[in-house]
This record gives structure tokens, C-alpha cells and sequence, in this order.
């Protein structure tokens, strides 16, 4: 099953991404290709086998409780596209 | 038609943590320059790594154990995408369907009633950056981003819609702050933001099981907004209804000026948070060892403080609840009692002799000003609240003059005695010094002397009324009227 123009629209508004007319019929395609990817995937029998959140077998990785130095504000500030002060300037928003 | 109002909150806790919850930036920023706590980390830069701060996981875990929890033994963090600039990464680290603590209880008094507010959850995620919403002089809009905050650990407690009037809600959440407070996981302040609440509000129909649509409100920054919003926010549902209007399913904003909510306005879509389990986090499987560990080391709550109170002092229950309801009242009250001038009280009263005075004058100068007891302790440690409350009640000085002192004392930070001795306010409890004054009373008041001969008993409060004013109220009373008496009956 294909995606719809309005589902990529959709999901391209969610990401905040730009998208051309000719964009969203390339990522119908795509996008599409990949969810029947997963329809292969869930083919597989997970009977007894523990949902899982991670691939690793890695556990608790936790660190101490202590501050370490931040960087310089005008390291911070450095790729900022507009800043006032010392601090990133955006368009504004609201509640 | 009767209606039962149905509130649930959720409040956000800032965690008094040293550094953030996945970088080793410092988590103090209140009165950091803006952008000066920030690294790659916090600041979302591609290609770079969070890591679990294990202190914030232990205060969840204690506060998840203080409001009876059940603790998971297995956790882990989840991504909730939300573009907004004051989240750096687009994301914010949460957790959605494995949070630390589940399934707790809180309980409140109402009307001497007792009744338990469920906690449907106890979870770990981030604060956001500060925005700083400007006008340039053009008249156009924008915000200034200051990461400071961003990554701050915050902790989610969601309390279920067990509450039923603005009462309820206000006592919840200063039982609520109190545990925070006696856990020392948080400074619970509400005014600058390290403990906040959103609520949600809606009616139904008495003997109804139907709810009316849920209405959230945000932006309510302190118990009395949160008391009142609930209130005004009651009352608008009730009136909504019975005029048959209908009720939109929506967020509103308190606007503390004005004394009402009012809608804010929606976002073009949905919230859509597409949560999924965080790839840069290992999920953590929490011990039995370490929950036992912290049961262990947990601090005396406020509910054990007020039981301590009545039986270690001899306090009533009214002092008591009201003493522990801060911790940093009980405290002072605790370290007034562990002082020199406490052995000058009378030992069966000397702790309610304390307690007067902190749920007193205390109580009234903090009103006044505003003021939290810390920041009273500034001006008057509770060695010299103990100190005045002695004086008072040996004598020295009468309760009115103990109260002025005690203003002074909060207002220019000098001892009791400096200021006594400094406007000459000592009680004069020495029969040669009020004689001559006494003589010059009888004399000028011909008449009230005459109605004491006469036996009238008002006519010698009125005689002890003017030694009183002629010495500025220095004159012990109680010896001002014997002495009166006595040069009566002789003339």
C-alpha cells in the first residue's frame, strides 16, 4: 500500500522539511518501500522472545553526579544563523 | 444541577542535582549569563552522546518511594519529538512506557478528613531552554534562546483525577512540595519555576459517571494561582454548562492580572510526539539492592516530623501540621529549641512559647514582606527569635514592645538587646523607678481616684493605662497596678 500525498505531507511538516511536488512523489515511493520492509520484518514468529529497545546488550551506563566545564558562549553562539547578545535570536513563537 | 469537579495535576520538578541529567554541565543556572552552561551535548549537536546521571535516577527513585510507588526494575528513556526552539535537539529525552515509579498514593486532610490521591507515575526527563520573547523597534516579534536550562533534570510526577475542589488541589501540591522538600531533591520553589503544575479540569453531573470535556491550564505560579484558577476555571465549566453551551476539549492559560483563564490558541496540528524508545540510552535495570539501599536512607518525612512534634515537645496538633508544612520552618523551629536562651523558658511551655512566635509574628513579618523563613533567617537567626520569645516571657521587655523589637531586629539585622538598649525600650520593674511617675498619675487623675474610692475596679485599669503611657509602655503592668493599689489604699 502506498502512502498518501497528504500522509507525506504530513510527515514532512512534522520534521519541518520543505517539500516540492516532485519530492513528495519520490518519497511516496520511498517511504512506502521501507513500511514494506517492516511488513517483511513482522513476518518473522517473536513468540516468547521479550520486546527489546535496543540492539546492544548494554545496562546501566550511568555517570557520577559532576559538573564538568561547558564550552565558551562564543563557541556555543558560533553557528547560531542571527544571535542578539549572548544569546540564539529565533522567530517568534508561541505558547 | 449539582456538579462534581474532577482535577488532576501534574507537576514538573526541577532536581537539585550539581550537573544536568546527560551532560556534566552545571544545573545551577539561575543566575548564570545566558549560554554560559551549555557544551555540544545539551546544546543537540550532531554525533554526540548523553549519559544517565545517576543521582537524578536516585531521587526519582526516592521520591517515587516517598509517594509509594511501586519501583520498575526496568526503566529506560524514550524520544519525544516537538519542534519547538526551546528544544535544542527537536527532541526531548523522556520517558513513555517504562517510567521509574508507577502506582503511589499521596495522602491529603480535608475537613479533618482523610484521603488518598493517587500517583499514576514518577518519571525522569529534561528541561528546555529558556525563551526570552522580545518586540524589536520595528514592532516585530522574536524570541532570544537561552540553552542554560536545556537539559536540566526534571522530574514528571502525574497525580490521577482523584481531586475534587481547589482546596483539594492547593493541599495536594503542599504536601506534595513538602515530601520534595524533606527529600531535598528539589528546592520546590514555584515563582522561579523549579516546581511547576499543569492541571486538568472538567464537571460531571452528580451520581453521573459522564466527564465533561477535559480542559487543561497551564502557567500557574504559585499555590494560591493554581487555588484560584481551579476556582474560576469551576465556575466557568458549571455556568458554560447550564447555559447549555458547549465546552471545547482545550488548553487554557491562567492570567494571574486578570483572575481567569482564557483559551490559548491551538497549534495547527496535534501534538504528535512519535515517541520511541532513545537509541543513545542503554535502558537500565534498577536492583533490588539500590532501592533498598535508599529505603533505607530515606530522610523523616512531614507526616513522622509532625507525629515527633507533638510527642518530643508537646505541641498541639495545630502547630504541629502547621510548623512541618515547611521544612525550613520546621527546621528553624528545631534549631530556636537548641539554644542557650531555650533553657530561660519555662521547660512546660517553652516550645509552645516558640511555636507562638514563629506561627505568630514571625508568620505576620514573612506575609508583609513576601518572604519565604529562609529568607527571615537572613536577618533574625533562631537563636535570637528564642532570645526575644525569653525575654518576653521573663519580663524584661512587655509582649507589644518583644513584637517591636522583633521588627526591628528583621528590619536593621540587630541583636534583641542592642536595640532595647539603643531606645531604652527594657521593661522598669523596679518600684523606685515608677514611684515618682505613679505620684504624678495619682495627682493628675482626680477623678478616676475618686471612682477607685468609690470602688469602682475600671477605674484602676484606667490609672495603669496612663503609667503605661507616661513611661511609653516600659512599666511592668503587673507591678504598676500593685504599686497603685497600695499608694491608694495608704492615702
Amino acid at each position: 500500500m502506498k502512502l498518501s500525498r497528504e500522509e507525506v505531507l504530513r510527515i514532512a511538516r512534522l520534521a519541518r522539511l520543505g517539500v516540492t511536488e516532485e519530492d513528495v512523489d519520490k518519497f511516496r515511493e520511498q517511504l512506502s518501500n521501507i513500511l514494506q520492509n517492516f511488513e517483511i520484518l513482522r513476518q518473522v514468529d517473536t513468540e516468547g522472545v521479550p520486546p527489546t529497545a535496543q540492539s546492544i546488550v548494554l545496562q546501566n551506563i550511568m555517570r557520577d553526579d559532576e559538573v564538568a566545564p561547558s564550552l565558551p558562549p562564543e563557541d556555543i553562539l558560533a553557528n547560531a544563523p542571527r544571535r542578539e547578545g549572548e544569546c540564539f535570536r529565533v522567530r517568534a513563537v508561541l505558547e | 444541577m449539582n456538579f462534581e469537579t474532577v482535577i488532576g495535576l501534574e507537576a514538573h520538578v526541577q532536581l537539585l542535582t550539581r550537573s544536568k541529567m546527560f551532560c556534566g554541565c552545571s544545573a545551577d543556572y539561575a543566575t548564570a549569563p545566558p549560554n554560559t552552561h551549555v557544551c555540544p551535548v545539551c546544546l543537540g549537536m550532531p554525533g554526540v552522546l548523553p549519559v544517565i546521571n545517576r543521582q537524578a535516577v536516585a531521587y526519582t527513585i526516592m521520591t517515587a518511594l516517598a509517594l509509594n510507588c511501586t519501583v520498575s526494575g526496568y526503566t529506560k528513556f524514550d524520544r519525544k519529538n516537538y519542534p519547538y526552539p526551546d528544544l535544542m535537539k527537536g527532541y526531548q529525552i523522556s520517558q513513555y512506557d517504562a517510567p521509574i515509579g508507577k502506582g503511589g498514593w499521596l495522602g491529603i486532610e480535608v475537613d479533618g478528613q482523610k484521603k488518598k490521591i493517587g500517583i499514576t507515575r514518577v518519571h525522569l526527563e529534561e528541561d528546555v531552554a529558556k525563551l526570552l520573547h522580545r518586540t524589536d523597534a520595528g514592532g516585530e516579534e522574536y524570541s532570544l534562546v537561552d540553552v542554560n536550562r536545556s537539559g536540566v533534570p526534571l522530574m514528571e510526577i502525574v497525580g490521577e483525577p482523584d481531586l475534587r475542589s481547589p482546596e483539594e488541589a492547593r493541599q495536594y501540591l503542599v504536601k506534595l512540595r513538602s515530601i520534595l522538600q524533606y527529600l531535598g531533591v528539589s528546592t520546590g520553589n514555584m515563582e522561579e519555576g523549579s516546581f511547576r503544575c499543569d492541571a486538568n479540569i472538567s464537571i460531571r453531573a452528580e451520581g453521573s459517571s459522564k466527564l465533561g470535556p477535559k480542559v487543561e491550564v497551564k502557567n500557574m505560579n504559585s499555590f494560591r494561582a493554581v487555588y484560584q484558577a481551579m476556582d474560576y476555571e469551576a465556575g466557568r465549566q458549571r455556568k458554560a454548562f447550564s447555559e447549555g453551551k458547549k465546552l471545547a476539549q482545550e488548553t487554557r492559560g491562567w492570567v494571574e492580572e486578570r483572575g481567569k483563564t482564557v483559551a490559548q490558541r491551538s497549534k495547527e496540528y496535534a501534538h504528535d510526539y512519535r515517541y520511541f524508545p532513545e537509541p543513545d540510552l542503554p535502558p537500565l535495570s534498577i536492583s533490588r539492592d539500590w532501592v533498598e539501599e535508599i529505603k533505607t536512607k530515606l530522610p523523616e518525612l512531614p507526616e513522622d516530623r509532625r507525629e515527633r512534634f507533638m510527642t518530643e515537645y508537646g505541641l498541639p496538633l495545630y502547630d504541629a501540621s502547621l510548623l512541618i508544612s515547611s521544612k525550613a520552618m520546621a527546621d528553624y523551629f528545631e534549631d530556636a529549641t537548641k539554644t542557650d536562651a531555650y533553657q530561660k523558658l519555662p521547660p512546660d511551655k517553652a516550645a509552645k512559647e516558640v511555636s507562638n512566635w514563629l506561627l505568630g509574628e514571625v508568620s505576620r513579618i514573612m506575609n508583609d514582606n513576601n518572604i519565604e523563613i529562609d529568607d527571615f533567617k537572613r536577618k533574625v537567626e533562631p537563636a535570637q527569635t528564642t532570645r526575644i520569645a525569653a525575654m518576653s516571657s521573663e519580663g524584661v521587655v512587655n509582649i507589644s514592645t518583644a513584637k517591636l523589637v522583633m521588627g526591628e531586629m528583621f528590619n536593621t539585622g540587630k541583636s534583641a538587646e542592642e536595640i532595647i538598649r539603643e531606645r531604652g525600650l527594657s521593661q522598669i520593674s523596679d518600684s523606685g523607678e515608677l514611684e515618682a511617675t505613679i505620684i504624678d498619675v495619682i495627682n493628675s487623675n482626680a477623678q478616676a481616684v475618686s471612682d477607685y474610692k468609690a470602688g469602682k475596679d475600671t477605674a484602676l485599669k484606667f490609672l495603669v493605662g496612663q503609667v503605661m503611657r507616661a513611661t511609653k509602655g516600659r512599666a511592668n503592668p503587673v507591678l504598676a497596678g500593685e504599686l497603685l493599689q497600695k499608694k491608694l489604699d495608704e492615702g
